[in-house]
Parts: C-alpha cells; sequence; structure tokens
C-alpha cells in the first residue's frame, strides 16, 4: 500500500484547494501510475525467473548449490528419454483439451451473446459458467472423485438406467478423468475472451452476409470466426498454458498413470535438486513462451486489450 | 435488435448444449456439498447413510482437523490483503495504460507472461531467490508476493475491459466545470468505475482465497486453507474432506454474492438518479 499511496498523490494534484500547482507530464504521470505494478512484476516475476536462469547452470550435491557454468542440468534433461515422454504425455492433454474447450468455448459464447435475447438473461448465464472459477480448483478437482468412482454417482445412474450391467473402470483415475476435470477447470478461459470478441461484432455484419446470400456456415467461416480470432488466441493461449503448467489434476485424476512436466519438476523441487530442476523450468518456460509468442503473433492481442 | 418470430434450429441445439454444459459444470460439485452431509457411518460414495453435520463438526474437534480453522483464518487475511493491493495497484495501472508511455510494452507483456507462467514456477524462483538472499519464506512475504503475481495481471486485464467501457467525456467534463485532478478522481472517475473495482476485489479474493500451486512452495511454516486441504487428500478418506470443500465453497459464494448484491444496488441506484 505504502508503494501505491504516494504515487497516486503525486499524480494527481496534491492538494484540491490550491489547484495545478504541481504540473507532471502525461506521460510521468502514466508511468507513476503503472509504477507500483512494474515494481511488482519485476521483482517477483522476471528477477525470480532470472534466478532460475541463473541457478539452471549451477552445480549442486546432496548438501547444497554451488555457483558454476555447467551444461550438464541441461544436458542431462535433453537426453533424457523421460523429458520427451513428459513433454508428449503434457502435449497430448493439451491438445485434446484444447479442441474441447475451443468447441464447448465458441459455441457456448455465440450462444450468450448472439442467442440470448435480454441482458438479463445474459448476465445471469455467464455468471452461472464464471462462479465455479471463483471457487476451489482444489476442491472442484476432487468433487469429480465420487462422482466418476467405481460406485461413483456416473455409474450408479447408469446401472439404475440399465444401460450397462457392470460399472464403468476408465471413468476414474485415468486419462479420461484428467481431460474431463481440465475441461471442467478452464473452458470458461475459453469462454470469456470469445463472448468478449464476439460482442464487438456489428450485428449488421451478420445481417449483411445473410443478405448477400451467405449460409449460416458461410456466415460463420468468413465473418464470425475472422472477427472472432483475437478472443480464440487468447482463449487458447490460457488454456494452453494452464494444462501444460498443471501437476495437481495429473496427481490427483490419472492413478498414476500419467505424470505432468511440472509434477516431474514437483519432485526434483522436493529433492532439493534445484539446479536440474531449474532447467527443466527454463526449458518448459522456453517451451511455453515460444508456443505464446506463435499464437501471439496471429493477433495483436496489446491492441485488442488496450483501447 | 434482431427480434425474430422464430429461433433458428442452432439455436435450440445451443440451448441444449448449454444446459448440458452447466449440468456438467454443477454436478459433480453439488455430489461433494450432498455426500458432506452424511451421516457418521456412511463412506466417500453413495449411497447416504442417513443425514448428518457429524463430518462438519468433525473439522472443528481437535485431533487430525487441528489446523483447518487457523488455517481458514491466515487465508481470510491474506486473501484481503491480495485484493486490497491489487485493487489500488490495478486501478492504477489502469489509468496509467490509457496513454502511451515509454516502458508501456515492457509492462504490458510481463503481465502477460506472468498470467501465463507455470503457477508452480513462480513460487519456485521466488522461494529460490529468498534462499539465495538467507531470507525465510513466509505467508505475508513471498507468498503475497507470488500471488500478486497472479492476481494484478488478472486485476489489470480486468481493469482494461472496464476503461473500455468509460466514456471519458466524463472526465472531460469535470475538469472543464472546473475540477482538481484530485476531485476529479474522486467523484467522477472512481464512482462510475465502483462496479468494476468491486469485481477486481471480489475476483481477486477468491483467486488468493484459493490459491494452492503458486503458494505452495513458498508459504513457509504457516499453511493456507487450500494447502491444509491438499495435505489432506492423500490422508483423509472421510467425507470431513467434503465438508470442508462445502464450507470453503460457501465462503467463497458469500463473497461472489455479497459483490454481485452491491454491483447490482450500485447499478439499479444509478438507472434511478438517471431517469
Amino acid at each position: 500500500m505504502s508503494i501505491t499511496q504516494p504515487a497516486e498523490h503525486a499524480a494527481l494534484a496534491p492538494r484540491p484547494t490550491r489547484r495545478r500547482r504541481l504540473r507532471l507530464s502525461p506521460r510521468l504521470v502514466s508511468l507513476l501510475q503503472v509504477g507500483p505494478l512494474g515494481i511488482v512484476l519485476i521483482a517477483f516475476f522476471a528477477l525470480p525467473t532470472l534466478i532460475f536462469l541463473v541457478v539452471s547452470f549451477y552445480d549442486y550435491d546432496r548438501t547444497g548449490i554451488y555457483p558454476d557454468f555447467l551444461l550438464d542440468n541441461y544436458r542431462e534433461l535433453l537426453t533424457s528419454p523421460a523429458t520427451l515422454r513428459l513433454y508428449l504425455s503434457s502435449l497430448q492433454f493439451a491438445f485434446i483439451v484444447w479442441g474441447i474447450t475451443l468447441f464447448l468455448g465458441f459455441n457456448i459464447a455465440w450462444f450468450l451473446v448472439i442467442h440470448v435475447r435480454t441482458r438479463v438473461m445474459r448476465t445471469v448465464l455467464f455468471l452461472l459458467c464464471a462462479i465455479p472459477f471463483w471457487t476451489s480448483g482444489i476442491i472442484r478437482t476432487i468433487a469429480w472423485i465420487p462422482f466418476l468412482g467405481r460406485n461413483g454417482a456416473f455409474n450408479s445412474a447408469l446401472m439404475d438406467l440399465h444401460l450397462i450391467d457392470r460399472p464403468l473402470d476408465f471413468l476414474l483415475f485415468s486419462p479420461f478423468a484428467v481431460c474431463v476435470t481440465y475441461v471442467h477447470l478452464f473452458t470458461l478461459l475459453m469462454i470469456g475472451p470469445i463472448a468478449n470478441s464476439l460482442s464487438k461484432i456489428d450485428p449488421a455484419l451478420l445481417e449483411a452476409a445473410r443478405d448477400a446470400g451467405a449460409s449460416r456456415w458461410q456466415t460463420m467461416v468468413e465473418v464470425v470466426i475472422p472477427l472472432s480470432k483475437t478472443g480464440i488466441a487468447l482463449g487458447s493461449i490460457l488454456v494452453f498454458t494452464q494444462v501444460m503448467g498443471d501437476f495437481f489434476v495429473v496427481k490427483q485424476m490419472s492413478g498414476g498413470q500419467s505424470a505432468s512436466i511440472v509434477s516431474a519438476l514437483a519432485t526434483e523441487i522436493q529433492a532439493m535438486q534445484y539446479p536440474p530442476a531449474s532447467a527443466s523450468a527454463m526449458l518448459l518456460v522456453l517451451f511455453v513462451a515460444l508456443m505464446v509468442a506463435g499464437m501471439m503473433r496471429i493477433v495483436d492481442i496489446r491492441k485488442e486489450l488496450v483501447r | 435488435m434482431r427480434h425474430h418470430a422464430r429461433r433458428p434450429w442452432t439455436f435450440y441445439a445451443l440451448a441444449m448444449l448449454m444446459t448440458l454444459f452447466l449440468l456438467f459444470l454443477y454436478g459433480p460439485m453439488l455430489v461433494i456439498y450432498i455426500l458432506s452431509f452424511q451421516g457418521p457411518e456412511g463412506g466417500v460414495t453413495f449411497p447416504m447413510v442417513g443425514t448428518s453435520t457429524f463430518w462438519f463438526e468433525e473439522i472443528l474437534r481437535p485431533g487430525q482437523m487441528a489446523n483447518i480453522p487457523a488455517a481458514f483464518g491466515r487465508s481470510i487475511l491474506l486473501a484481503s490483503l491480495v485484493s486490497l493491493l491489487t485493487v489500488l495497484i490495478s486501478v492504477a495501472a489502469g489509468m496509467g495504460f490509457r496513454r502511451r508511455f515509454p516502458g508501456s510494452g515492457l509492462i504490458f507483456y510481463l503481465a502477460v507472461a506472468s498470467l501465463v507462467m507455470p503457477s508452480l514456477l513462480v513460487g519456485f524462483g521466488i522461494g529460490l531467490g529468498f534462499q539465495l538472499f538467507g531470507w525465510q519464506p513466509g505467508l505475508f512475504t513471498s507468498a503475497l508476493a507470488a500471488q500478486l503475481t497472479w492476481t494484478l495481471p488478472f486485476g489489470l486485464f480486468a481493469m482494461f475491459a472496464v476503461f473500455n467501457r468509460f466514456n471519458r467525456a466524463y472526465e472531460e467534463a469535470a475538469t472543464d466545470l472546473g475540477a482538481s485532478a484530485w476531485q476529479r478522481l474522486r467523484h467522477v472517475t472512481l464512482p462510475i468505475l465502483l462496479p468494476g473495482i468491486l469485481g477486481v476485489a471480489m475476483g481477486s479474493f477468491t483467486l488468493s482465497y484459493d490459491e494452492y500451486a503458486r503458494t505452495t512452495l513458498v508459504a513457509g511454516n504457516r499453511n493456507t486453507l487450500p494447502l491444509e486441504i491438499y495435505a489432506l487428500i492423500s490422508s483423509a478418506t472421510s467425507p470431513t474432506l467434503f465438508a470442508i470443500g462445502t464450507v470453503t465453497t460457501a465462503v467463497s459464494f458469500l463473497v461472489i454474492g455479497t459483490t454481485l448484491a452491491l454491483v447490482i444496488r450500485l447499478q439499479r441506484r444509478r438507472a434511478a438518479a438517471l431517469r
């Protein structure tokens, strides 16, 4: 708090009675307003990232870590078959979940923005989608256990309906359960940005496309999707990075069948093997950064967000 | 707007999808709320063996759950602090970003990067830093910092959305009428932004209150509620875990509900004033 208050006061004239005694240039005002954010992000995000970049070259043994410039951590990481396996497994989850959340997110956003007629109804439905996002992810994850389990609610319901005569085993503690939980946790990250993009489309454009003889499908492909690609890209980035960075869901829901990049990394951290953990972290950061940069080439997110 | 007499078939298909999605979203959560009222003899799955508040009482009973109430208190305190700081810092930053200024691109992309950074790595980096400097990690130092790297970008982007709908003419009118910069902020800009600011306060509170991955490596020796819950998952196989889940979700709902009620009241009052 003590960081922001002086900035605010300096930025906006010091006393209401003596107006405009202190004139700061608009750019300086902006700098002072954004300053606290910049300080926090540099001190607690950029600097720690630099620290594990540096530590990734360190030497280590069972008692501590030692400043050095070794490439061994990276060599071991990049030549280990486990690394490739983890990345392939996480990428597989990421693509499946991306596909499902994109389908769900786009259709639901479209329904909310275009089909729902009253503002109140739209707000209510959007809130219904958003509220679970503001509750605990851990609880939402374990909530699937009594639902999907062998004697769980879903199996019981299917048995009662005589659709199956033995409980389905693949539902829980399987890659299936991991995907279901991801979709449950992350679909909102797709709905939000896409709904935001769709709501900016002028309805007259859709009318014009129809008047010009475009079918529903053509209007969708030629008009709507190009105009909502910022939302699609933003949602994709969020879902993709969440899945790649997850370690809790895979650990809880796969029943030990799958590991994720970060869960393997957490094991190294628990063993206090900080330099190899740092090297794994750097590799993941680079990987995620490249993917995000690739998606940001498609759209100028900044232009879209900051008017 | 578009008032067609008949809905196209896509409406019905999408309404169906929406309904199924909401069932998917709330179904499993409802199951654990119901199971948390399981009778004392019951287990972690259906059928219900009677109903009771036994598992809720279990939370407060000394023993395995001893840390839960204390951790809950710490979580509320930390979330309040995170929420306050996020509002102050991101509202100021949102205003600053309305102009181009040197370094604006850098800060913007730092915020994006901070948002997409794998969560555990943020805590790992901060933890390493604290270790290198010989500092002791703590809830209100390193954990607070780690959570801010998550709530601040969220707050900033929320403020962008708020400012996108903000009409600067009101500010200009205030200046033309002789308001000082401070008066303009206090009596014009902030009141107009208030619903958005409440949204940021609520959002950052709940994000912090439920945060696990960024906090786990830097919380020091006193746990937050999500960390306690995480520790319980592997050890506890009784409906107590569901009872804790029901309580913590109820707290989230209370925060969300209060904020929504406040925002709706504000907007009603505003609409009434305009009439």
